[in-house]
Order: structure tokens, then C-alpha cells, then sequence
């Protein structure tokens, strides 16, 4: 809802639902006009980041006093996590930034050497802690492209419904953390809200609330728990209303707008150039989305559109995932709807474990189950690049087995680590409290970034 | 080639040479972008693209496929095959085209004693990163890198953790400014 005084002194009132009208998109910046009535535009756009100067060179004529090196991070509140940034000011300009990364390092490719190919979900789901499914889904599918194993309708249906929820689940928690950064702390509240939703499912589901490893090599874990389809319905019941919520809250909020609208762009030349994926890149009207034009685990089959922004601006970053969230919700509801009955997990009895009830009863089932639980199964030698759309961008696996049990590399092409390097483009020449809008807007998450 | 005819020489088989030519994809894109260059071999792996290359021509290569419609790096890392192969480490560049919708994967064997490749910074400067990460993983360095630093572990940190040498928890954690275990 807003209102505004007009001339004659009545006030016009636009009320939530009905046709919105042309002052309340255009924004109501009302202040910020009167300050810089007698700005010219282009002083504006370089006031507001907009015109990005890249030429620029250190001038050493400039003494202390007027260049200024703060260091934001590692422990600020708006660098999610811990990234720190190298900043150079020019009073409130940002001339230079150097992101610094590495605090949340720990070694987790080592650490897939160590593990064998059934243990190593529970290593990669830690990557990505915003979107564990998706880490699990990409290490799953290069180990079942390197055996050569097909996974059985139900698996894939069940695969890509959880990795569809789990990207609404990271784009709420995007946008929420996007608002309270900027300043609009209800957008916190209500993306928390419905993300609690999709969480009590994943956990009702897998057992977790996040790191679940709930998706492994010949399959998933666990069938869908009795109700899911409740459950579902539910969540599809909930979400539109939400989405017509948050945008009642930010995407006609002059605020919200003066805050995002033109701020860290980035172009579409750009984004190619630093392989930048995900959102950020689709925000800069690139149409590239893996679910489409490299479709994984049969999502092929669902009809769904690739949400594209145009200016490439945090703005269009956050309507990009709000899209996308709309979308997600349009896969569900058609793998609900369409979800093939049969097994959950590949008939392969040296890759998936014999269920409890056979171990029972047959010596060989026993057996397999002891051999794969300690030694893990053998993969065949070779190394493939499997890669998949995480809510951040294109999240790829570089998987390497020399024909043991466990692999000899293990990488992750991690979306935030790249998407990082947009920072300095983002930011050059811009006003320092933008860099808080430029962060929150390509979403990075250093458990991503470190690795 | 000359090599070839040198050793027909010495063999002293004097029928006419067989050219076997070597495996090229089928004509496209990526068959037009491999066919200049003699010393690239291609080959399938697991159903995907992939270009051996000698690390001298790597700059080359790049440029000649951003020039065909790759326009992105999107990855670049490596393995460290030790004694496995005679060149102990090998880099691998994934590129992809989102014109013609292919990916092509490029290897490049690595010796040890010389752990230098030209970067890829230049053609694509997303690169960047992610040979930043590679140098301090591996110690592989790469030539004119504007800014060939440490990424990830400690400036002051000493060897490379993926490595296959470099011991899974037989490193004390390694303190700033206090007593070094070498």
C-alpha cells in the first residue's frame, strides 16, 4: 500500500491487489529528488554507481588524507559470512576493492580423497550449506556417470522436486538477507517464514534441516515420507501468496527501488567475461539456464520458463529469483502431479546397499552390505565434469577415479567463488554503502567460496 | 611428420606411409577449432569433449576458441596424478559455449620439475580466481598472472594441501608468528 499527497492537497491512495498505479511504480524518492534538484543526470548515474569508469588509475598525487583503505569484513554482518573486502575510498566513492577470501577454508577436497564414493555426499552437502541437495546431486550424478548406472523414474522425480524446493528454500533466504542488509527487516521475517515451511518438509523428508546427504550415488536415501503430497499441496497453497507479500513489500517500495534500481550493475559482456552464472547472469538478459539446455535428472520433462532480467542491476538480481521461485513452484506441482511409482533407488547391488529386510534373509545380501559400508564400491577409472544449476549458477563437479573405492580428485566448480569476482566490477566507482546492495545481490555464500 | 619419415628412413621400409589420421569430432564447431592445431588430440571421456594439449599452445588454443564461440572459462583446476603418469600434474580447463551449446574440456600434462603455465587471464579474465586456487593447491605458478597470491590458505602457509605428498592430519596446525614445524 502507499499513498501520496497530490497538489491540491487530497491524497490518492493505492490499495494492495488493485491495478498499481504510475507514480507508485515509478517510485515516490521524493527527498532524493529535492537534494539533487540541481544535479545533472549524469552526475546522478556516477553518484549512484551506475556509470562504471574502469580506467582508472592510482593517482600518488593524492596523500593520505583524501585516500582512504578500510578493510570491511571478515566479521561484518553484511558480508555473509566471512568475506572481506579491501576497500579503497575516495571519500564515499569506491575506487578499488579486492575481495579477500579463505576464512571459511577447510579443506573439503582434501577431504574427499579420504572418503570413499558413499561417504562423500556427506562431504559436499557442507559446501553449499544454503543448498545442500544441489552439492549432493552434482557429486551424485559424475559418480553415476563414471559407473554408468541409470537412475529409475521415481529417483529422478524425487531428486529433482527436492532440489527444486531447496532452491526456493536459498532464494527466501537471498532475498531475506538482501532485505535486512539493506534495511528492510520484515522481508527477513516473512522469507524466514515461508522457508521454515520448505525446511520442516526437507527434515519431515531426509531426516535434516540442511547437510542432509539425503541424495547418493544409486539414488536417494529414504522414499518420500506418508503425506508428502499434504505437505506439497501445502507448500503450493502457501507460496503464491507469499510471493504477492514480498512484493507488495519491496518491489513497489521506493525505498527498496532507490536502494536496488541501477545499483551494481553488471552487463551481460561482463558477466561472460568473469563466468558469472546463476541469477547475476540471467539478471543481465542472458537466457542460460543448465535445467535447460544441459537438463539433469529427467527435468526435462517439466515445463517451466527461464526468468531473465535486462539491466543487470541488484534490482533485477532479486526479481530473477523472486521469478524463479514462481517457477520452482510450477516443477513441483508437475512432478507431484506426475510422480512415477517403483523404486527410489537403482538395482545396482554393488552400488546401493540390499534393504534391511533382505539382509535377513539372504548371506549374499548380508555380505554386499558389509563390503559396501566398509570398503565402499569401486568406480571404474576415468574423470568426467558434471555440472547442474544451483541458486547460485552453474555448480560442476570435476571427478577423477583412478578405479579404487575412493576418488583420487574430487573438485567443485563452486558458483559463489566465481560469481566473487564480480565484486570489483560491481563496485568500482561507486558509493561505499552500495557495496551492502552489491553483496547481498549475488548472493554468495563463503561455505561455497572457501570449500 | 618428420619425425615419422626420419624413423621410416632408419627402418628402411620404403612402401608408401599410412596416414591414420587422428580421431577428430564430427564436423562442427569444435571440429573447425581443433583441426589447425597438429598437436591437439581429442578424445571422448565419459561422453564429453576433451582436448589434450601441449601447455605451450594453451594461450593460443583459448584465444582461437573464444574466437569460435566459447565464451566462457568456467572452471580451471587440477589433478596431481604423482607417480602415476611421467607428468605428474595435469590442468584442466572447462570451457563452454552457450552459441553453439557445447562444453569442451582441455587438459594439459604438467611436469613437476616445471610447474609453469602461461594464464589464462588474459583471454578470460574469470580465470583469474581459480588459477589463483590452483597455485595454491598444487604450486603449479602461472605466467603473467596480474596477482599470483595465495587465495585460500595463509600467505605465510607452507606447501600445497592437494597434493598428493601433503599428509591428511600429520600437519600441525600451523600457527602465525609462532615456532614453524618444517
Amino acid at each position: 500500500m502507499g499513498d501520496k499527497r497530490t497538489e491540491q492537497g487530497t491524497t490518492e491512495l493505492w490499495v494492495s491487489g488493485t491495478e498499481e498505479p504510475d507514480w507508485l511504480v515509478a517510485g515516490t524518492d521524493e527527498g532524493a529528488q529535492q537534494m539533487q534538484r540541481d544535479e545533472t543526470a549524469e552526475r546522478t548515474i556516477e553518484q549512484r554507481g551506475t556509470r562504471v569508469i574502469d580506467d582508472f588509475v592510482i593517482d600518488d598525487s593524492i596523500d593520505g588524507d583524501e585516500r582512504m583503505v578500510v578493510n570491511m569484513g571478515p566479521q561484518h554482518p553484511s558480508t555473509h559470512g566471512v568475506l572481506r573486502l579491501h576497500l579503497e575510498l575516495e571519500g564515499e566513492i569506491v575506487r578499488k576493492v579486492k575481495p579477500i577470501i579463505g576464512y571459511l577454508h577447510t579443506g573439503m577436497e582434501k577431504t574427499a580423497e579420504q572418503l570413499t564414493f558413499l561417504q562423500g555426499p556427506t562431504n559436499v552437502t557442507r559446501m553449499d550449506y544454503l543448498a545442500p541437495l544441489h552439492n549432493e546431486l552434482v557429486f551424485s550424478l559424475a559418480v553415476e556417470r563414471l559407473l554408468g548406472i541409470e537412475m529409475p523414474p521415481r529417483a529422478q522425480a524425487i531428486r529433482v522436486m527436492m532440489t527444486e524446493l531447496n532452491r526456493i528454500s536459498s532464494h527466501l533466504v537471498a532475498a531475506a538477507t538482501n532485505g535486512l542488509d539493506i534495511g528492510a527487516i520484515s522481508m527477513m521475517f516473512y522469507g524466514v517464514r515461508e522457508r521454515e515451511l520448505i525446511l520442516a518438509f526437507l527434515e519431515k523428508t531426509t531426516g535434516l534441516r540442511m547437510n542432509h546427504n539425503y541424495i547418493r550415488p544409486g539414488g536417494v536415501a529414504a522414499d518420500l515420507p506418508d503425506g508428502w503430497q499434504d505437505d506439497i499441496a501445502g507448500i503450493l497453497d502457501r507460496m503464491p501468496h507469499a510471493l504477492v507479500e514480498y512484493d507488495q513489500m519491496l518491489r513497489y517500495n521506493s525505498i527498496w527501488r532507490g536502494r536496488t534500481v541501477d545499483v551494481a550493475i553488471i552487463t551481460k559482456q561482463e558477466a561472460l567475461a568473469y563466468g558469472i552464472t546463476g541469477p547475476s547472469l540471467r539478471a543481465t538478459g542472458c537466457e542460460w539456464d543448465l535445467r535447460k539446455s544441459e537438463p539433469y535428472s529427467g527435468i526435462e520433462q517439466y515445463e517451466f520458463d527461464i526468468a531473465t532480467g535486462s539491466n543487470g542491476d541488484a534490482y533485477d538480481r532479486y526479481r530473477v529469483r523472486m521469478d524463479e521461485i514462481a517457477q520452482s513452484l510450477r516443477i513441483i506441482e508437475q512432478v507431484a502431479n506426475t510422480m512415477p511409482p517403483g523404486d527410489y533407488k537403482a538395482e545396482d547391488a554393488k552400488v546401493v546397499p540390499p534393504p534391511r529386510k533382505r539382509i535377513n534373509e539372504s548371506m549374499e545380501a548380508l555380505i554386499h552390505h558389509f563390503k559396501i559400508y566398509t570398503e565402499g564400491f569401486k568406480v571404474p577409472e576415468g574423470e568426467t565434469y558434471v555440472a547442474i544449476e544451483s541458486p547460485r549458477g552453474e555448480l560442476g563437479c570435476y571427478l577423477v577415479s583412478d578405479g579404487g573405492s575412493k576418488p583420487l580428485r574430487m573438485h567443485i566448480r563452486a558458483p559463489s567463488f566465481a560469481n566473487l569476482q564480480a565484486l570489483p566490477i560491481m563496485m568500482t566507482d561507486g558509493m561505499l554503502a552500495d557495496t551492502i546492495a552489491a553483496i547481498a545481490s549475488i548472493d554468495p555464500v563463503m561455505g561455497d567460496v572457501d570449500r | 611428420m618428420s619425425d615419422n619419415a626420419e624413423d621410416r628412413e632408419r627402418s628402411g621400409v620404403d612402401h608408401a606411409p599410412v596416414a591414420i589420421p587422428r580421431p577428430l569430432p564430427e564436423a562442427g564447431v569444435l571440429a573447425n577449432l581443433i583441426e589447425p592445431f597438429a598437436d591437439a588430440a581429442w578424445e571422448l571421456s565419459s561422453g564429453q569433449d576433451v582436448v589434450l594439449l601441449p601447455r605451450a599452445q594453451l594461450l593460443d588454443f583459448a584465444a582461437a576458441a573464444k574466437a569460435a564461440g566459447f565464451e566462457m572459462c568456467v572452471d580451471v583446476t587440477a589433478v596431481d596424478y604423482q607417480r602415476a603418469r611421467s607428468d605428474r600434474f595435469e590442468l584442466v580447463v572447462n570451457l563452454v559455449s552457450m552459441r553453439h551449446g557445447e562444453r569442451l574440456r582441455l587438459r594439459l600434462a604438467v611436469p613437476a620439475e616445471d610447474p609453469t603455465v602461461p594464464s589464462l587471464v588474459s583471454v578470460y579474465p574469470g580465470a583469474n580466481f581459480f588459477e589463483r586456487e590452483v597455485f595454491d593447491m598444487f604450486g603449479i605458478s602461472f605466467d603473467d598472472h596480474p596477482d599470483m597470491t595465495r587465495i585460500l590458505m595463509p600467505d605465510d602457509w607452507q606447501g600445497h594441501p592437494l597434493r598428493k605428498d601433503f599428509g591428511v592430519g600429520s600437519v600441525p596446525v600451523q600457527f602465525k608468528e609462532s615456532h614453524r614445524v618444517t
